[in-house]
């Protein structure tokens, strides 16, 4: 879908990227994460020309994106930021079809769109389609963002560092809405953070840079299992990257079915790591387990937890 | 040692104006009364006025003295404002009685003139007003309406003819189409002004928010232009202007010379740039870099980001900028009859020249008025720009 060659970007003669080459495939969840500095925003900035670069090609479904016009490859493109940005002059529908009324919908279309932007968001349309931006808490403005960037239906998706002036629970909140819009639309979504929780949570592929080069790009457990240096050491936490080992793998596919043990059952769709901690609040060696309907689901053991990766 | 029996002053900023006012009536004449328009007059204390009929002008001062020492609620706030309208009311009738009572008949030199204690008193009823007004509601709309509607009464008095014997009314009745032609002649100086001004900042001052090193510059030149003092830029362009004229008789032709309209609506054109071009390069800096950002992010063109996102949200300070403009505008005018301009300055100027006060007056007070109104006009422009996003 979107492919770096060789691309390297310079500010007054400072580089802040150097010879990326990296290929995002279509659908795929993509973390671009790094200190500040890395060369991160930039490299996102670079995919829909807010920021051109100076030298290789960067292709968008198979173009070279100077073949297009910034205007246009912007508007197939949704781009959601940190500082949200909405207008404060339009009201949250206004804002939300701004890139519909610009690719000239029809009027009934750009409002059916809005509410069911407003509805995916969790904002109850009738409720705020007709607020200002200054009406709203941090955590509903970034959500408007979102719908405003996921407006007319784009190819990509881009976010640059979208929750990071959220807090905690805002953004946990967040991350689990944009989690299951990738999964509902199958977008390729490129996101860029500085918070390798976030990235752990939410990539397919995550793509750690420094000084304007990739140090190692994988999929999450990659990162834990097989860190490249002390660098991506560091920055997945020396201490405790068992524990967020334990984060990316579910329950279901380690409980033993058929089997009955007694005690308050556990849902098959937490991650080891919740398990974890509650043989360790319970004190328990072993729990029930049930799906996601409430069905009994077998037993987890807490060896199990050390079994390698039991999905493959 | 009964305390609750001594009353306590809930609004003691209404005690205190209205103290003052007390002051200035028993100190300063209400009116003056003079043989003829060039002498000056003898006092006529508020006092000597009060007789069996007019006696009722105490009515709303005691109401407004009673309405300190109770509690303030919203009903207070309003009551404030009618009674402070009712005493203003009372004071111009007061003074349109006297001058007919006093002045004699059609062919009487006799002038009745506002004194002090007149001024000072109208002018702390509209503050006692403003204030209760501003109490009373949030809205800035609401505050200019009744503001204004505070002065209808007099307004209405004026046009009724009950204060056509005053000595001001008497200049006017003397000289009434030369008013109503400076009147007209100061708004077309203000609109000549105003439209080019505005048209010249506007790229002005969008290219100095573009290009910093070029605002530096503009704003040093500009900065220079206002420290000029306006009767010497006005004279200035005479030269200029003149040997202008006389190398294109074109020009001539159509009214462009050393003195006249032409050299004071290019004044007036300067010394507009650099408050309307300041609020311009204010206004677009102002815009939060963010909203720009997504604007530029989301596809929008150059264009279409300043005219949706960047235009919009600087206009209100723009605004804001137009009104000190056009406020300075009305009040320089008055100094541009000097070099031939016309306008109110014309009768201000024949008053202070022929030592007739009330005629000064006649100039001066329209100019007020209309400063006022312009300034009203643009606040609550603003206002209801601010309201419609608020």
């Amino acid at each position: 879908m979107i492919e770096f060659h060789q691309v390297s970007k310079q500010f007054e003669r400072r580089t802040v990227v150097d010879d990326l080459t990296l290929t995002i495939a279509q659908g795929e969840f993509t973390v671009f994460i790094g200190a500040s500095g890395s060369g991160k925003s930039t490299t996102l900035k670079m995919i829909n020309r807010l920021i051109e670069h100076d030298s290789g090609y960067i292709r968008f479904a198979g173009e070279e994106i100077r073949r297009f016009k910034p205007e246009e490859i912007r508007r197939r493109m949704g781009y959601a930021i940190q500082s949200i940005g909405l207008f404060p002059h339009w009201t949250v529908e206004q804002n939300i079809g701004t890139v519909p009324q610009l690719l000239k919908w029809p009027r009934t279309r750009i409002r059916e769109r809005v509410t069911e932007l407003l509805t995916l968001l969790h904002l109850e349309p009738e409720q705020f389609r007709q607020r200002y931006p200054h009406q709203l808490s941090g955590g509903q403005q970034q959500r408007v963002g979102v719908a405003r960037a996921l407006a007319a239906d784009p190819e990509v998706l881009l976010m640059d560092e979208p929750f990071g002036a959220l807090d905690p629970v805002t953004r946990a909140a967040l991350q689990i809405e944009i989690a299951r819009i990738h999964q509902l639309s199958g977008r390729t979504i490129v996101l860029v953070t500085h918070d390798i929780d976030e990235a752990l949570r939410l990539a397919d592929r995550i793509v750690l840079l420094d000084h304007g080069r990739i140090i190692q790009q994988g999929a999450p457990a990659s990162f834990l299992t097989d860190p490249a240096n002390d660098l991506v050491r560091d920055f997945v936490g020396r201490s405790d990257i068992g524990i967020k080992l334990l984060a990316l793998e579910v329950v279901s596919h380690y409980a033993r079915p058929g089997e009955v043990v007694a005690g308050v059952a556990i849902s098959n769709t937490l991650s080891l790591r919740e398990a974890l901690s509650i043989f360790v609040e319970r004190r328990v060696s072993s729990l029930p387990v049930v799906d996601a309907q409430g069905k009994p689901a077998g037993a987890l053991h807490f060896a199990d937890l050390l079994k390698p990766d039991a999905a493959s | 040692m009964n305390l609750s029996a001594e009353p306590k002053v809930k609004n003691r900023v209404l005690l205190a104006l209205l103290l003052m006012m007390s002051i200035a009536d028993l100190c300063l004449p209400v009116l003056t009364d003079a043989p003829n328009r060039l002498l000056s007059g003898t006092g006529i204390t508020l006092f000597a006025l009060l007789d069996r009929h007019s006696i009722g002008l105490l009515l709303p001062f005691c109401l407004l003295a009673a309405l300190s020492f109770v509690p303030q609620i919203q009903a207070t706030r309003i009551l404030t404002a009618v009674g402070a309208t009712l005493l203003l009311f009372g004071f111009s009738l007061l003074a349109g009685f006297t001058a007919s009572r006093l002045s004699g008949g059609e062919d009487s030199l006799v002038r009745i003139s506002f004194g002090g204690a007149f001024w000072v008193s109208s002018g702390l009823c509209g503050l006692i007003a403003a204030d209760a007004i501003a109490r009373a509601s949030p809205r800035r709309s609401i505050h200019i309406l009744a503001n204004l509607l505070v002065f209808a009464p007099v307004v209405g008095l004026l046009f009724g003819g009950q204060l056509d014997q005053l000595s001001i009314m008497k200049e006017y009745a003397n000289r009434k189409e030369v008013f109503d032609d400076a009147v007209l002649r100061h708004l077309e100086i203000l609109a000549l002004t105003l439209v080019p001004a505005v048209m010249l900042a506007l790229p002005m001052g969008v290219m100095g928010f573009r290009r910093p090193r070029a605002q530096r510059a503009l704003f040093t030149v500009l900065n220079m232009i206002q420290t000029i003092p306006s009767i010497a830029l006005f004279g200035l362009l005479i030269a200029p202007l003149a040997m202008l004229a006389r190398q294109l008789p074109w020009l001539a032709e159509h009214g462009v010379g050393g003195i006249g309209m032409a050299p004071a609506i290019i004044a007036l054109v300067l010394y507009s740039l650099l408050p309307l071009v300041r609020s311009i390069v204010a206004g677009l800096e102002q815009v939060p870099p963010a909203v720009i950002e997504a604007a530029h992010g989301m596809g929008l063109t150059r264009t279409q980001v300043f005219l949706h996102v960047e235009a919009p949200l600087a206009l209100p300070v723009f605004l804001s900028g137009l009104r000190v403009t056009a406020v300075q505008a009305v009040g320089l005018t008055v100094v541009a009859a000097l070099i031939g301009a016309g306008g109110l300055g014309g009768i201000v100027f024949q008053g202070l020249l022929s030592s007739a006060l009330d005629l000064v007056l006649l100039g001066v007070i329209p100019v007020v008025v209309l400063a006022v109104i312009v300034d009203s006009v643009f606040k609550f422009i603003v206002s209801s720009l601010e309201t419609a996003h608020a």
